[in-house]
């Protein structure tokens, strides 16, 4: 199976398209904003960015509309992405073989296809992360409606709010790692939705195969 | 119970100490409330409303004394009724004022995120600083009584202050004064826990009251308003005062453990990933190969030039014979 449509000129794949980029970088500087306002109202020490974001009144009031943003982003992005993150054998080889991975091995790993085992992993864990946030944020949004017999609504909300804020920032700090120290190209295919054939045969073995299909057969032999 | 009372002992969200803290001997005010002498006048919410200048709401009617079933943002102080019937059959009319209890272990203030949104005095009143509140409403979530109340106009929250400005000035609180029986008292917290004391001996040794009690729960570290109750082993009756209230343990969870394992994982993450980066560097070496490429390709280049120099260098030498007779060498 070749998917032409994706090879471009100058030994270029398009591995994003402009409507996965936008959702991306939509999703991506609210997520910013919101844990920037989040950790200011985190912690004492950190409740200086409110300021910096416009004032702790602002930033409190604008928290939950963000977050609407960042949802429906989200939610766009699994609707764009989900049927690619399904686990398959070669990601239970990849989670078994993953310290070659966090070493920089990867002529060791096996080949992984349009997403890795790691990078389903981030997807699925910003997909709970942002149903358990949306969830406990609406209650914390307007906690002056919850009746004081329903309070526990409100006491679940402040563990699994933040609970999962952490995990997600968690997350966060390692797509960050990944994509811009760790994975060169990587940042820049977000930006401008191309990589080389190089990378997607270095980390994406198996979506090479994919995208090239017969055109590495039309090759001619070295 | 003047000014020098009113300086601040503790404060929200605040990163360090409290200035001052401890400079000075102090002691607590409190409020005193005999649930026993009380007629359900409400003079006392009146009074409240009139002092703190507070905008009337809309009360309603269901055949009871009850105008409005829990306190509001400009409502600090209700009478809660109930109409309690004994183990007898007869019936016992139990009326109590509520309002902000003061607590000395304010789960409001442990909630609150804003710097110096809730702090409290020395004297042991707390009190909201409305101008620095950002409208979260965590302080609704921390307290155990259900006081602090949303303005959704003005996005802040507000409760009784214990008119901490006529205290500040040496004057009882408004719903002190109005009270018509003296069932309401106010003083020194040591003053008070003894007047209470008395009078709740004399309900238990008088009054046919043996369970007559003092409510100063030690679960939120005493309060600021203390009740006098016919039966203290029974608070509920009254209006759901909790019988023994903390702060919540999921605020307690959330401003304790979960914040250190969050700011330790968070930290940690981050120099973890940074060591990591300074072992292991980027995965892509792409660039480096390729000019590594490039280069042993020029390499490649200038070898074969060079001998292919050699080769051209000794043909010559070989047709014009004697190697120094052609000229310069090269």
């Amino acid at each position: 199976m070749s998917e032409p449509e994706l090879l471009l000129p100058h030994n270029r794949i398009l591995r994003y398209a402009f409507h996965e980029r936008l959702t991306h970088w939509v999703s991506g500087f609210s997520f910013l904003y919101l844990m920037l306002t989040g950790l200011a109202f985190w912690s004492p020490w950190l409740f200086w960015i409110a300021y910096v974001c416009g004032g702790p009144q602002v930033s409190r009031v604008l928290h939950p509309w963000v977050g609407l943003i960042f949802v429906v982003a989200l939610a766009y992005l699994y609707i764009m992405w989900h049927a690619h993150m399904h686990t398959t054998e070669t990601d239970k080889e990849w989670w078994r073989n993953v310290n070659h991975y966090t070493k920089n091995e990867d002529e060791l790993m096996p080949p992984a296809g349009r997403y890795n085992a790691g990078q389903k992993l981030l997807f699925w864990g910003f997909v709970i992360c942002g149903i358990l946030l949306v969830l406990s944020g609406v209650v914390l949004w307007l906690p002056e409606y919850i009746p004081w017999n329903l309070r526990i609504l409100r006491y679940l909300a402040v563990i699994v709010h933040p609970g999962a804020a952490m995990l997600s920032i968690g997350l966060f700090l390692i797509h960050i790692y990944m994509s811009v120290f760790a994975e060169r190209g990587a940042l820049n295919s977000m930006i401008g939705g191309d990589v080389s054939r190089d990378f997607v045969r270095r980390y994406h073995p198996g979506w090479y195969k994919e995208v090239m299909g017969d055109s590495t057969q039309a090759l001619p032999p070295k | 119970m003047s000014q020098e009372t009113m300086r601040v002992q503790k404060i929200s969200a605040h990163a360090g100490t409290v200035p001052g803290e401890g400079t000075q001997r102090e002691y607590t005010v409190s409020k005193l409330i005999d649930t026993t002498t009380c007629i359900g006048c409400k003079a006392c919410e009146v009074a409240c409303m009139e002092w703190n200048d507070l905008p009337f709401g809309e009360t309603f009617f269901d055949n009871t004394y009850q105008t409005m079933p829990e306190t509001r943002w400009n409502y600090w102080n209700l009478i809660l009724f109930n109409e309690h019937e004994k183990e007898d059959g007869s019936l016992m009319w139990l009326m109590r004022k509520n309002q902000c209890m003061h607590c000395a272990d304010p789960g409001c203030l442990a909630a609150c995120p804003s710097d110096g949104a809730i702090i409290q005095y020395t004297n042991g009143i707390v009190d909201f600083q409305q101008e620095k509140c950002i409208g979260c409403g965590y302080c609704i979530t921390g307290c155990p009584f259900n006081i602090p109340k949303f303005n959704p106009e003005t996005k802040r929250v507000y409760k009784c202050t214990l008119c901490a400005d006529r205290v500040g000035e040496g004057l009882e609180p408004a719903c002190i004064k109005a009270c018509p029986t003296g069932c309401l008292h106010f003083g020194s917290k040591e003053d008070m826990k003894e007047l209470a004391e008395k009078r709740t001996t004399q309900l238990r040794e008088h009054y046919n009251f043996p369970n007559a009690g003092v409510y100063d729960p030690a679960g939120v570290g005493g309060t600021g308003v203390m009740y006098i109750l016919h039966d203290a082993t029974q608070p509920e009756l009254y209006g759901g005062l909790p019988k023994d209230p903390h702060i919540p343990l999921a605020v307690r969870l959330w401003k304790g453990p979960i914040k250190w394992l969050g700011n330790l994982a968070m930290v940690g993450g981050i120099i973890g990933l940074f060591i990591h980066y300074l072992r292991f560097g980027p995965k892509d070496k792409e660039d480096e190969q390729i000019r590594e490429e490039i280069a042993a390709a020029q390499e490649k280049e200038v070898k074969a030039r060079e001998e292919n120099r050699a080769a051209v260098r000794a043909e010559v030498n070989q047709e014009g014979g004697e190697p120094s007779k052609g000229g310069h060498p090269r």
